[in-house]
């Protein structure tokens, strides 16, 4: 074991203390509150990291991901709740989740693979809010989803009889609510994390590089371009449909209103902010993205304390501030404030290789 | 056949309203194969801004025909618009015209956004509702009710979209916009400056937004922030059902999404046995505009079957 590769094993154990103590210090800090919102943030990593398999490694631009985690999430939430008297356990219902998830995932990808770039876009938008106008209306004339009131009273996830929705004593050490998902979601975002960085690296991860750069070439070099889009959907998907039987059980609560396009947006936001296809970039992008409107609360406090009431309702400032960040990013610092080097070079104004590419497309259209 | 008959009317009604949205979308589609995400909120400021003057003007007692009231709320909403579309493009869309295809989506999505919340800081999250001041008159046509309201709007649709097929068709300005979509660098070299034809382009499209959320609002009585999103998404549909890029195809494609619409809300009830009801309407759009994509991605009208559809 050279120098090198012993700090790199240091670094690793000091961000494991770090991560397993954070609850802790976020609790004695900001508040029990500010746990939740860090249990939210591990679930937007979780989120953003599959839909950067679809937008990310194989470039196909999704404004539906929610369904994805609306699928999720409605399944876990149906399969242990009063609903229909169901109280299945989660270990199979995350599963469970994530295959209905990744079905549906192929389901949207079969109709699109054809299409590329802006009407892949518009048509997985459509997607996501079929789901959720069927959502809200599936509760008539049989109820399945119970409509726009939602589901409430969703059993909370419970491992091995330990309900996460109580506060728990282990080892002499009282665990919260929040606490307690929260290690369940930082062990789930690290499953995830390993998977996305071996499917970048691997055969399928190359292939969808390939179909991202140029489809027509990827096929010729004898990729199966078909089932290899369907395959980042459905991975793309699954991801969502896990987090989604996660927040059902962390939550207790969803409606058709928590998976609204905005969220898909937001969403895409975190990868954009961060750098697509990279993967540091897009956690960054995902904790930032959950965090910083949290944070924007205190701007509300701020006016009151300045002008004597609220001006701006800082709930109202989010989504534009939002807005702001998409356009800058983009005219700015397109690939992210984390790119990864390919897209960096791809994306960097004096991209030369980007130019003469558009050229030559040029010369070949006309 | 009553109902029949209604529906028709009822969908030419909300689909010529389309069509002049799918306009916008359809001639900027055309010049720079841009999703200009934003236009269906070119819209919805075109609907609350003509409603903030229309309501001022009825708050302070003006004594003038309802029609002449409107009339002037358009006049206020079109050039707001149109500087909006200009701005736009100006500066979100310009600078990013030569980068990857995804850039200029994101940040089309992104102006979208700000435009909604800005229109939300303005005006607010609840519904404006339309003063009563235009005449209620009903006609009878075979066996339906058509209202002065609902003329007036085909009327002048189809006045427009007359007046922009002979612009696109006959004038300077459109030969230069139908060079500047077939080749900006070779319509360039014949002296068609791009830069102007497109600012052009996307204030003529905010300008038809501005008259389409103007005719929606008198229609519904309603405007709300968030009417944009909807009207903007089944406009595209339209104008893709039609064959983008092409300005019959976005008349034609907006019509029958609005047709198909209002007889699929009608009907649907009574096909599936009240599974699904007419609150399933605005799953039309979606699933026409997934259809045609698959069977027939130029559109209706469309010729080119480009590689990107």
């Amino acid at each position: 074991m050279n120098q090198k590769s012993r700090h790199a094993w240091l670094v690793f154990v000091a961000l494991g203390i770090g991560l397993a103590l954070l609850p802790f210090l976020v609790d004695a800090g900001l508040g029990r509150s500010w746990v939740r919102i860090l249990d939210l943030a591990l679930l937007y990593v979780m989120l953003a990291l599959g839909l950067n398999i679809v937008v990310g490694y194989a470039g196909l631009l999704d404004l539906g991901y929610i369904a994805f985690y609306a699928v999720g999430a409605y399944c876990y939430a149906l399969l242990a709740s009063p609903m229909f008297g169901l109280h299945l356990p989660f270990w199979v219902l995350l599963p469970l989740g994530a295959l209905v998830a990744g079905l549906f995932g192929v389901l949207l990808g079969t109709p699109t693979l054809r299409l590329r770039g802006d009407y892949l876009a518009i048509v997985t938008l459509g997607f996501g809010e079929i789901i959720r106008i069927f959502l809200n209306n599936l509760n008539a004339p049989i109820n399945i989803t119970n409509g726009p009131q939602g589901v409430n009273q969703i059993d909370p996830i419970s491992i091995a009889g330990l309900s996460l929705g109580k506060t728990q004593v282990l080892f002499g050490v009282t665990f919260s609510s929040p606490h307690l998902y929260y290690y369940l979601f930082l062990i789930l975002t690290l499953v995830v994390i390993f998977v996305s960085m071996r499917l970048q690296d691997s055969r399928i991860g190359r292939a969808w590089a390939a179909i991202r750069e140029d489809e027509v070439a990827a096929e010729a070099m004898g990729i199966n371009v078909r089932n290899i889009k369907l395959l980042a959907f459905a991975m793309g998907a699954s991801f969502g449909g896990l987090a989604g039987g996660l927040f059902a059980g962390f939550q207790g609560f969803i409606s058709p209103e928590s998976f609204n396009l905005m969220e898909s947006i937001m969403i895409l936001c975190m990868i954009v902010l961060g750098g697509m296809g990279n993967i540091p970039g897009v956690i960054l992008g995902a904790v930032l993205l959950t965090v910083l409107p949290e944070a924007l609360r205190y701007i509300g406090d701020l006016q009151r304390a300045w002008l004597g009431h609220v001006v701006i309702d800082p709930s109202d400032l989010r989504m534009l501030l939002f807005g702001f960040a998409l356009i800058l990013m983009m005219l700015f610092r397109p690939a992210g404030l984390l790119p990864s080097r390919q897209r960096k070079r791809e994306l960097s104004a004096a991209g030369d290789i980007a130019e003469q590419e558009q050229a030559s497309v040029y010369d070949a259209r006309h | 056949m009553d109902i029949f008959v209604q529906q028709i009317i009822n969908g030419l009604v909300l689909g010529s309203v389309y069509a002049l949205v799918a306009l916008g979308y359809t001639m900027v589609y055309g010049i720079l194969e841009l999703i200009n995400f934003a236009h269906g909120e070119v819209t919805m400021i075109g609907a609350m801004v003509s409603l903030t003057v229309i309501s001022a003007l009825v708050g302070v007692g003006v004594d003038l025909p309802g029609v002449v009231i409107v009339l002037l709320g358009l006049l206020a909403a079109i050039p707001v618009c149109m500087g909006v579309g200009f701005t736009i493009e100006r500066l979100a869309y310009r600078p990013l015209r030569n980068a990857p295809r995804l850039a200029p989506l994101i940040t089309a999505i992104g102006v979208s956004i700000v435009l909604q919340n800005i229109a939300m800081l303005i005006w607010g999250r609840q519904y404006i509702s339309f003063p009563p001041i235009l005449p209620q008159g009903r006609h009878q046509i075979l066996g339906a009710t058509i209202t002065d309201v609902q003329i007036a709007i085909l009327v002048a649709s189809v006045v427009l979209m007359l007046g922009l097929t002979l612009m696109v068709k006959k004038s300077r300005l459109g030969r230069a916009m139908r060079a500047t979509a077939q080749s900006p660098q070779i319509a360039g070299l014949m002296g068609v400056n791009a830069n102007t034809v497109i600012s052009l382009t996307f204030i003529l499209g905010s300008a038809l937004a501005a008259v389409a959320g103007v005719m929606v609002s008198a229609y519904y009585g309603l405007a709300h922030y968030y009417m944009g999103f909807l009207l903007g998404l089944k406009a595209f549909s339209a104008a893709v059902l039609g064959g983008i890029g092409n300005l019959a195809g976005a008349v034609l494609g907006g019509l029958l999404l609005g047709v198909i619409e209002s007889l699929g809300a009608g009907y649907i009830g009574g096909l599936t046995g009240g599974v699904l009801g007419s609150n399933y309407q605005d799953v039309f759009a979606f699933f026409i505009l997934i259809l045609v994509l698959m069977f027939r991605p130029s559109g209706l009208l469309g010729e080119r079957v480009g590689e990107r559809a």
